[in-house]
């Protein structure tokens, strides 16, 4: 446990420890901002797109994750978050159509 | 070589924020949109470049074009769709918009 730590102490000056911190703060600030809009949108519509943008943020995440802890498998991952918010995009969009088209 | 990659990182997560801050910020949903999508993709493509260059394998470089291909190509599609709705639902504009062409087109057919 102690050792773990101790890792992540040694890397925390290196330019890769540095960008993942400032990057995942960034990525922070936009969940929290995508969140307001779902709180406070006016429409469906409004509340959809930023539900999209944090699927695209989910994946921002896991590249984040990937790199950090170098571990190659969380790109997989990525990919099925990009494909299953797609879906569900498009699905909310024909399921608020109503079936008219 | 993880200067770049700390770089590209930083840019990409960025441009993710500056996505958010247009969905938060734009005063109409169309504007919205445009900020969510465009943003955040080339974010999102920007960061797959740098995991692909910290990994350096052919995996995962084959991986991050994948994904890079699939995020621009459905994004788009997803978008279309979604403002094709609410056009179609009435979904009101800014009120200081200057013009809305598909509605004149629509009155000319």
């Amino acid at each position: 446990m102690e050792s773990e730590f101790a890792v992540y102490f040694d890397e925390l000056g290196t330019p890769l420890a540095i960008a993942t911190l400032i990057g995942s703060l960034f990525l922070l600030a936009a969940f929290g901002l995508a969140l307001v809009r779902i709180i406070k949108g006016p429409t469906a519509f409004d509340r959809i797109v930023a539900l999209d943008l944090i699927g695209g943020i989910c994946l921002c995440a896991m590249i984040f994750f990937a790199v950090h802890f170098d571990q190659q498998v969380l790109m997989d991952a990525a990919f099925a978050i990009a494909l299953v918010s797609f879906i569900g995009t498009v699905a909310f969009a024909r399921y608020l159509g109503g079936g008219e088209q | 070589m993880s200067w770049i990659v700390g770089l590209l990182l930083i840019t990409g997560a960025f441009f993710a924020f500056v996505a958010a801050l247009g969905v938060n910020r734009l005063p109409d949903f169309y504007m919205r949109m445009h900020a969510a999508t465009k943003a955040g993709a080339f974010g999102a493509s920007l960061l797959l470049v740098a995991s692909a260059i910290h990994f350096g394998s052919m995996r995962a470089v084959i991986t991050a074009l994948l994904i890079i291909g699939f995020f621009y190509l459905t994004t788009p599609i997803a978008a279309q769709t979604l403002a094709q709705v609410a056009y179609r639902k009435k979904v009101p504009l800014w009120d200081k918009t200057g013009r809305d062409q598909l509605a004149e087109d629509e009155k000319e057919d």
